[in-house]
């Protein structure tokens, strides 16, 4: 999309500036491609993965061929084009089977890129049970020890986390949270579940949880990565000023959360200070109250 | 025994704390990290792998999941929460992890030609205001406009009644009738009437006396009211409300000298003695000579 393009209609142009950059982001919108050739365990698991992501992501239905990790620029085109900041790419072949690989992007640039096999996967359509509604935001958990200490598997559970919250929102319904997607890192491999959790009562506020299993179940294995460089990645961190939260001046608060203020004043001539008006102390010049002369210099406010 | 009740009664309620709170209760050797904004856990124990391989692995994982969602959900339930329309919210926190953008920061753009505009003639946005336009406010600013245009070009100018306005109500230009009427040498005394005018009852007099003979009662009790004011100890005169009063014309006389000491206009000199100011304020309601700037000339002595 060129800008000589000039938007004709406001539509076209208030569609434009919804892709342009923001100060704050719309969600990221994520695309998902099949490759050159696809098993029915990646077909499926794409599928589920779209039902999960909806309506935060397109499917693509035709076949692509390319090879990400040696050429991205048609991915790239494909991000540019779409608006999507994410992609999953889905392919099969005798080397690599049901390989699956969760990736974004920064300015329409892979950022990052990871490439996970399928070993097991049990599909939505296979696990009976009553689903979340769409668009619901997760609760995310990540387990295991790699997830922390590994890099290679932090940089994973960052884009997992990226590709699986919701939108940004300020306040969650209490009754509204009900899906979960656990991730345990154990081995070199990747347990992906997803859950629905209801809330019983238990004896004080906070409510008991307990878990079914609902949604998609992968076991994935890691292999091939493709990480950022380091200047890169910051880049792509680095935010706009705007964002910061402007920090009101001249108030704090103490321990007890009393709210204090602070006034600046200008010095202050205590001498000439005007305190209350008493009208009848007022020097006059006919002289009512006293009875000497009135002194010769001016009349001054008490 | 009375030490022990209290002892047994405080170890009871104890207990029964910890049963509440026990299923809800999580043990971990880490506590969890926490980026509520994002509804995110990390969970940094190491796994067991003896129990991973023993038991079945859905079930371990499934057993994982829910005490990292309790510890979650406790936490989610430690924010406030409030009520939005039958709907109870909780407020969460901004995201802690940092996350990549999806596109570079904005730039700033250059300013348009009308900004460049704005900035170089110092021109600044102004908010328009929810002010209405009312009709009758700038009809009467016309009147009054043009009434001092008149003035000052000492043009004759018609009293009340006569605006020269277009349309005329009902009422406008029966009281331009009223005023031909009675601008006569006998103040429309012998004036004809037309055959369906009728005279008006209230125009004429602003003061209205009481007849000699009348209301008998009415008169008995205003004499003897009288009376009782003219016996009564408490002074008629408010000396404060005087007193106060005298200093206010003092001060607007001391003010106004002042200023017109360059100017030397004669006219507001021409003040009456102090003797006769107290004279219609000795009711103590001096209805005349309330501060709002009334001309001294028109005052009741000097009519």
């Amino acid at each position: 999309i060129t800008k000589s393009l000039k938007p004709k209609t406001k539509r076209s142009k208030r569609f434009l500036q919804n892709r342009e950059a923001k100060l704050v982001e719309n969600a990221k919108t994520a695309m998902i491609l099949k490759g050159g050739n696809t098993s029915e365990t990646v077909t499926h698991a794409l599928k589920d993965v779209y039902a999960l992501k909806k309506p935060n992501a397109v499917l693509y239905k035709k076949k692509n061929i390319m090879r990400p990790f040696e050429d991205p620029t048609s991915l790239e085109f494909f991000s540019k084009k779409s608006d999507c900041s994410l992609f999953l790419f889905g392919s099969h072949n005798k080397k690599r089977p049901n390989n699956l690989i969760f990736g974004r992007m920064f300015d329409s640039h892979v950022l990052d890129m990871f490439e996970l096999g399928v070993d097991r996967f049990s599909s939505l359509k296979d696990i009976k049970s009553t689903k979340c509604a769409e668009g619901t935001k997760p609760m995310l958990l990540f387990a295991g020890e790699l997830f922390h200490t590994d890099t290679e598997y932090t940089r994973l559970r960052s884009v997992l986390t990226d590709f699986f919250r919701g939108p940004t929102v300020s306040a969650v319904r209490l009754a509204g949270l009900e899906h979960v997607l656990h991730f345990t890192a154990q081995d070199g491999k990747i347990y992906m579940r997803s859950y629905r959790f209801k809330l019983k009562k238990s004896g004080c506020r906070t409510p008991r949880v307990e878990l079914e299993e609902i949604g998609p179940a992968f076991d994935f294995v890691l292999r091939r990565t493709h990480l950022a460089s380091d200047d890169l990645y910051k880049t792509a961190h680095r935010q706009p000023r705007g964002l910061k939260a402007k920090k009101k001046k001249n108030i704090s608060h103490d321990t007890f959360g009393t709210k204090y203020g602070r006034l600046h004043m200008q010095k202050q001539n205590l001498d000439k200070l005007q305190t209350r008006k008493m009208k009848g102390l007022r020097k006059r010049k006919g002289g009512v109250k006293s009875g000497q002369t009135p002194p010769k210099k001016a009349r001054t406010g008490l | 025994m009375a030490a022990c009740s209290i002892e047994d009664v405080l170890a009871k309620a104890e207990k029964d704390e910890a049963e509440k709170l026990k299923s809800i209760t999580v043990n971990k050797e880490l506590d969890l990290e926490f980026d509520i904004g994002n509804l995110l856990a990390l969970d940094k124990n190491s796994i067991n792998l003896r129990e991973f391989k023993q038991q079945n692995k859905e079930d371990f994982l499934r057993s994982l999941a829910r005490d990292n969602a309790q510890l979650l959900i406790n936490e989610i339930w430690k924010h406030p929460s409030e009520r939005v329309e039958d709907v109870i919210v909780v407020k969460l926190p901004d995201p802690t992890t940092p996350l990549p953008r999806e596109k570079p920061a904005p730039k700033p753009r250059p300013p348009t030609k009308w900004e460049q505009f704005a900035k170089l003639k110092g021109i600044q946005k102004k908010k328009k205001t929810n002010l209405v336009w009312d009709e009758e406010r700038v009809a009467k600013n016309e009147f009054n406009r043009l009434r001092n245009v008149a003035r000052a070009q000492k043009i004759k100018v018609p009293g009340i009644g006569l605006a020269p306005s277009a349309k005329q109500s009902k009422a406008e230009l029966s009281r331009a009738v009223s005023v031909a009427k009675t601008s006569t040498a006998s103040v429309g005394k012998f004036q004809d009437h037309l055959p369906k005018e009728k005279t008006p009852k209230n125009t004429g007099k602003k003061r209205t006396f009481q007849p000699v003979i009348g209301d008998f009662a009415n008169e008995k009790q205003k004499q003897l009211d009288l009376l009782k004011v003219m016996d009564s100890k408490k002074p008629r005169l408010e000396i404060t409300k005087a007193v106060n009063k005298q200093m206010r014309e003092e001060d607007a006389e001391a003010a106004s000298k002042r200023r017109r000491v360059p100017g030397q206009k004669g006219r507001k000199r021409n003040m009456p003695a102090k003797g006769k100011r107290s004279g219609p304020s000795g009711k103590g309601k001096g209805k005349a000579s309330k501060g709002r700037g009334r001309n001294p000339r028109m005052k009741q002595g000097n009519r």
